[in-house]
This record gives structure tokens, sequence and C-alpha cells, in this order.
């Protein structure tokens, strides 16, 4: 349904993304995940058709972003990050006017469908501009829904929502997702593993994990994780740190709270052994050594620390 | 096509919900009653020539103004981003946005013909410069409005737009001036690009399809770069 090869795109000096690769099969969720600047907008707008590449291809549903923008277009539907509305038009307006532009057939009971699948019926006859940040949310998703799309792109969708209306959204594109293939993009990382079903990472414009939420845990779950509370008088964190990071078998180590420091090694070598052995011996207090499953938190920031590629499934 | 015309109906919607139309035009329309009435008054002649004269100049001004809002709202607010990934061309974009500035024109016109129909009381007038004066005066203020838009085609902030279109409207007039300047073939170029000339021959009643052409033009190549200005904005 979408491919992406070589992408790459640059505003003067500036590279957003750079030789992306991927894929995205019809009726999946894919999830782009990354810090904020990582490139997924810039990414998001190619295939919506709104912006040209640099270099490189993008095909959504079997049409060149760049030689067919607009047979992309109209299969595409899209939620930018800001929700972008006219406040002055009514709902049912504002909705009407999106359906004419789109042509789209037996408009009234299309909108009337769109407005009670979105809960939006009641407020038909509001000015946007008057609508909750909730409520706007809704209209920005019922415009994208509008034309039935084969393809979704939602960029950021619950950013801004209280915890009852992302929870809300989230289900919607559950459901949708039955229906439309959906790219969604999010630095939310929960929401990835609950709505997602593959995980495409971006930091600084490249992609650097693709796989999905579990596979990417297991992946580097392969990827021991140890928390160790130690108390270590007259001696600084950062020399404790050191000294564990020697033990034969470590990756890393961090400090994650005063006297916690989080040992990461590989599913092959168990240093918890020897991590004992070399805090006893300098006469430090062990106070707790234990393994813990890697979050996607964790993968996420050792992805984004390490800047290195992660060879995927 | 007919995405254009969606366009301009939502514009027109907005532009009847916002206070600037009706403020430009009840200035507008109040300032020409005023000038209409002192014209009549010491002239006791029964035309709209000078009334044509005094509507040129302030055109020149307000035009700008009524155009403002037409692209660099949208990229202002960020809706440009919606019309921008629908399936629409930017030329239909930028057309729509323009007809809805010539239909309130158009409109506002209208309410002018109370000045014709006074006329009409007071002394029959020569109808021939009349009609030909509001075909020649509606295009001109069209024209105008495509510099308009262009001008909002090329920033978010309305202001900077109405000026520079103010920018655009009367550097186009006061060509005229520079044109005399130059003498010889030159001056003949660079006056027959300069507005005023254009809007002689309507007020006489001459239609002059010279003038018709340099109206279109005028259009044309204002429409036509604020399409470019938009195809721009997409790399950004």
């Amino acid at each position: 349904m979408i491919e992406v090869m070589g992408l790459t795109k640059t505003y003067g000096p500036v590279v957003a993304i750079q030789d992306l690769n991927f894929r995205v099969e019809r009726g999946e969720i894919v999830g782009f995940l990354g810090p904020n600047g990582a490139g997924k907008t810039t990414t998001m707008r190619i295939l919506t058709g709104y912006m040209p590449p640099t270099r490189g291809r993008a095909l959504v549903a079997g049409f060149d972003v760049l030689q067919q923008p607009l047979e992309v277009r109209r299969r595409v539907g899209y939620m930018p990050e800001t929700v972008p509305l006219y406040p002055e038009m009514t709902v049912a307006d504002y909705l009407d006017f999106m359906a004419r532009l789109r042509g789209v057939p037996n408009r009234r009971e299309r909108i009337a469908a769109v407005m009670a699948r979105l809960g939006l019926t009641e407020r038909a006859e509001d000015r946007i501009g008057k609508l909750s940040k909730g409520y706007r949310q809704r209209v920005g998703l019922a415009q994208a829904i509008l034309h039935e799309p084969e393809v979704l792109i939602l960029d950021e969708p619950t950013i801004g929502l209280d915890p009852q209306q992302i929870i809300e959204v989230r289900q919607l594109i559950r459901q949708l997702g039955e229906r439309h293939t959906i790219i969604l993009s999010t630095h939310i990382l929960p929401e990835v593993s609950q709505v997602a079903d593959r995980v495409l990472i971006i930091n600084k414009g490249r992609l650097i994990a693709e796989d999905t939420p579990e596979g990417l845990t297991a992946l580097l779950a392969g990827g021991r994780r140890l928390e160790v509370e130690i108390e270590a008088p007259g001696v600084g964190e950062e020399e404790v740190r050191k000294v564990l990071a020697a033990v034969p078998g470590v990756q890393e180590v961090t400090l994650e709270a005063p006297q916690r420091y989080v040992v990461v090694a590989r599913e092959a070598d168990d240093p918890r052994p020897l991590l004992a052995k070399a805090i006893v011996e300098r006469g430090w207090r062990l106070f707790e050594l234990r393994t813990s499953a890697l979050s996607l938190e964790d993968i996420f920031l050792q992805l984004i620390t390490r800047e290195s590629g992660v060879e995927t499934a | 096509m007919r995405n254009a015309w969606t366009i301009m109906r939502r514009e027109l919607m907005a532009y009847f919900v916002s206070p600037i139309a009706y403020v430009v035009t009840a200035l507008f329309l109040a300032l020409h009653g005023y000038m209409f009435s002192l014209i009549l008054f010491f002239s006791q002649e029964a035309t709209m020539r000078y009334l044509f004269g005094t509507m040129t100049t302030v055109l020149l001004f307000i035009a700008p103004v009524l155009a403002m809002r037409l692209l660099a709202e949208e990229y202002r607010s960020g809706t440009i981003e919606l019309l921008l990934t629908a399936p629409l061309r930017d030329w239909e974009l930028v057309l729509g946005k323009w007809l809805a500035s010539v239909v309130l024109w158009a409109v506002m016109l209208l309410f002018t013909l109370v000045y014709p129909y006074f006329l009409y009381l007071y002394g029959p007038p020569d109808w021939g410069p009349v009609v030909s004066g509001y075909v020649g005066i509606f295009l001109f203020g069209a024209a105008l409005l495509a510099l308009g838009t262009l001008a909002s085609a090329l920033t978010e902030n309305q202001i900077v737009a109405a000026i520079l279109g103010t920018v655009f409207t009367v550097g186009l007039w006061v060509l005229r001036g520079a044109g005399d300047l130059l003498g010889g073939t030159l001056s003949r170029v660079v006056n027959y690009i300069a507005l005023a000339d254009h809007t002689m021959d309507f007020t006489r009643g001459v239609v002059d399809t010279r003038d018709l052409l340099y109206f279109m033009s005028v259009m044309v190549l204002a429409l036509f770069l604020a399409t470019r200005a938009v195809e721009v904005r997409r790399m950004q």
C-alpha cells in the first residue's frame, strides 16, 4: 500500500530525512516513533502529496507522490498535528466544504454517518472555534475519513487531549484500522505499543529500527536488564558506574536514580555474580540486584542515545 | 474548475462573517456618496466620469485590503495544509480565492448603482459612458484584486500582504509618471504598463480592446505568480 525507497528531503543545507526505506501493507497500523524534529512530519507531508521529496521515491496506493500527487491526495486522509480548522465555520458547514472539495458522493448521508461515528452529531451546528480540543480533534478526524480513503495519515493524533479523550481516540484508531491502512506518528511510547501493529523508529532523519512492539522488546532484551541499588560511601556515582561497566559481559550502565543503576548486558552473559562480587569486594553496600524487562521506553532511549542502527528482524 | 467554485463559496461565506468586508463596503459607499453629491453640486453635470476617477484612486488602496486575508490567513492558521493535501490544484485554489474577492467587489459596485439612478432622476445622463465606465471600473478592480491576491500569497501576515499589495497597485499606477520622464519609445512602453492610462477611455464611454487586454494580462500574470508562490510554500 505504501512503499518508500531512498526517501530524502533537504531544506537547503538542512537534512530533514535521509534515505528512508520502508513498506506499509494494506490494513496495517504503523507507528512512527521519534523525538521532536526527527523527521516524522516531513515524511508524512511527503506521503500525503503535500511536498515533493528531494530524492528517492514514495508510492502510496500504487501512485508516485512526485508524478501523480493528485491521485495520491485523493486516496489519503490526513490529520496534521495542529488540526487546523476554520473557527468561524460550524462543524456541519466545514465537513460539507471538505466533502465538496474531495468530491464525496451522497454528501449529506456521508457527513451524517461520519458525524455519528465520531460522536459529533450534537455539535453539528456549533462553531468550531467554540469547541473543546477533544471535539476539534474529532472534527479533524472526521475530515480525514470523509472520503473513505485507503490510507490515513495521522500526525500526533492524541496530543493535547486529556487521558479520557486519549483512550477514546486510540480506540477509534483501532476501529478505523479495520478498514484503513494507518500511519500515525507520536512521541508517546505507550501509544505505539497499544495501537500499532508495527513500529518505525526515526531519529535525526534516519530510520533506526523497525519491528513489531514485541519484536523490538525481544530484540533488545537479548538484552538482559538489571537494576542495582548500591550505596558506596565516599565514592562518586561516576566511579561506581565505571566499576560496574568494567565487569565482563556488561554493555552499558546508566544512573537511573540516586544510588540506582541500570545495567544492560547481552542475553548470553549473566554478569550478576561478577557484579555482586565487584560491589562487595570494595566494601560497598548492595541493597538490590534484580532483573527487569526492557520496556519500550528503554529500547527507544537506547536507540536514540546510541544513534546506531539495530539489525532489523 | 468545480474545486475553484467550492473554494470561492467558502471564501464568500468567510467574507460575510468577517467585519472587514462590511467595514470596507460601508466606508467605500459613504465616501463615494459624499463625493458624488459634491461633484454633482459643483459640476451640475449628469455624468459619472469624475466619480469613476475617484473610485480608481480609492481602489488602489482598498483592493489590497480586501484581498489581504485570501491566502495569508490560510498560511497563518495552518489550514493551508489541508487545502494542499486535498485533490485541489494550486491554480484552482488561487482562482477560487480571487473570484470570491471579485464577487465582493461586484456587490459593492452594485450598491453604487444608486448614483446613476439619481442621475436618471435629475436629468438623464448619457448612458453609454456610464455603462462602459462600470465595465471598466469593474475590470480595473478585478485586476487590482489579482495583485492583492498575489501579495497575500507571499506572506502569512495580513498587514504585510495589504502593504505589499498597495506597493504593487500604487507602483503600477505611478509608473505613468516615470514613463513621462523617460521619453521616446521607452516612455510609451512604460506608460502602457502603467494602470492610469487604461482607465481613461472607459470613463469616456470608449471600450478599447487594448485596455481589456491590459486588464486581462494583469489578472493572468498576477494569478499565475500567486500560483507559483503557493507552489513554493509547499517546499517549506
